[in-house]
């Protein structure tokens, strides 16, 4: 058996910025490397691939100790606008793109990205607020279907 | 280590990729293209023309840079150079191996 790694299916969990920058860090890494990559948004996932939210995402300032925040100060009104702003400072110099303009090379790189049918019902939430580079609502099924072939990695955020 | 391109020998790393740029010529960028089952065109060399132009003034190379280079888009750059663009399309170019995550 072949131990080579060829494809990278992503299931993006959380809206906050880190999280989906890890997803789309390592799902373009694999495209980049020649890896075929997948990302299925669910719950708060979905934020990431909302028209109306895509601009406003932001880090998580409370109960996160690696932020070096105590968490009643991370709670403060605008903390979690401040520390975002920064960050995506930092993210700029890095020539790291914008949550939108990511997600418009990852589909140009041939990444699919999928939304979860329960969490989009959930949301209630129609197609057109979701990005138009989303390749399908798919169940959970759907997407264990894709994931069945030899090399494929399953990674939950 | 040494490696004979286009009938010439030529220095390159583990990897393949060339370890002096002064070495590499348009026939040596072919060879190594046609390692990667690549036949250059047209578009290839607007390609390698915008990361030499990008190498010689030191700014970094990102898929991002592409995006926004005016030469290529995204979706063309990967059919161009099938399998990891970004890798191949240095390796052709005789430059080194980006060192980006992005």
């Amino acid at each position: 058996m072949s131990t080579k790694v060829k494809k990278m299916l992503f299931i993006l969990s959380k809206g906050t910025i880190e999280n989906a920058y890890a997803a789309f860090v390592m799902a373009n890494g694999a495209r980049m490397e020649g890896i075929e990559s997948e990302i299925f948004f669910t719950f708060f996932g979905l934020e990431t691939i909302q028209k109306k939210k895509i601009d406003h995402l932001h880090v998580a300032t409370v109960g996160n100790p690696a932020m070096h925040i105590p968490t009643m100060l991370g709670g403060l009104p605008g903390m979690e606008a401040l520390a975002t702003k920064m960050m995506k400072k930092e993210m700029e110099k890095l020539d790291m793109p914008p949550i939108g303009e990511f997600l418009e090379i990852l589909s140009d790189s041939g990444c699919k990205l999928w939304g979860c049918k329960l969490a989009v019902d959930m949301f209630h939430l129609k197609r057109e607020d979701l990005i138009d580079q989303l390749d399908g609502i798919l169940t959970i099924g759907d997407f264990y279907s894709r994931a069945d072939e030899e090399g494929c990695q399953l990674l939950f955020i | 280590m040494k490696k004979v391109i286009a009938n010439k020998e030529i220095d390159v790393n583990e990897e393949g990729y060339l370890v002096d740029f002064k070495q590499w010529d348009r026939e040596v960028g072919e060879c190594l293209a046609g390692d990667c089952d690549i036949v250059l065109t047209e578009r290839h060399w607007d390609v390698i023309e915008y990361i030499h132009d990008k190498h010689n003034k030191e700014e970094a190379l990102s898929i991002r840079g592409i995006k926004k280079s005016g030469v290529i888009d995204v979706k063309e750059f990967y059919s161009l150079f099938p399998g990891g663009p970004l890798k191949k399309a240095t390796l052709i170019a005789g430059i080194p191996k980006p060192k980006s995550c992005i």
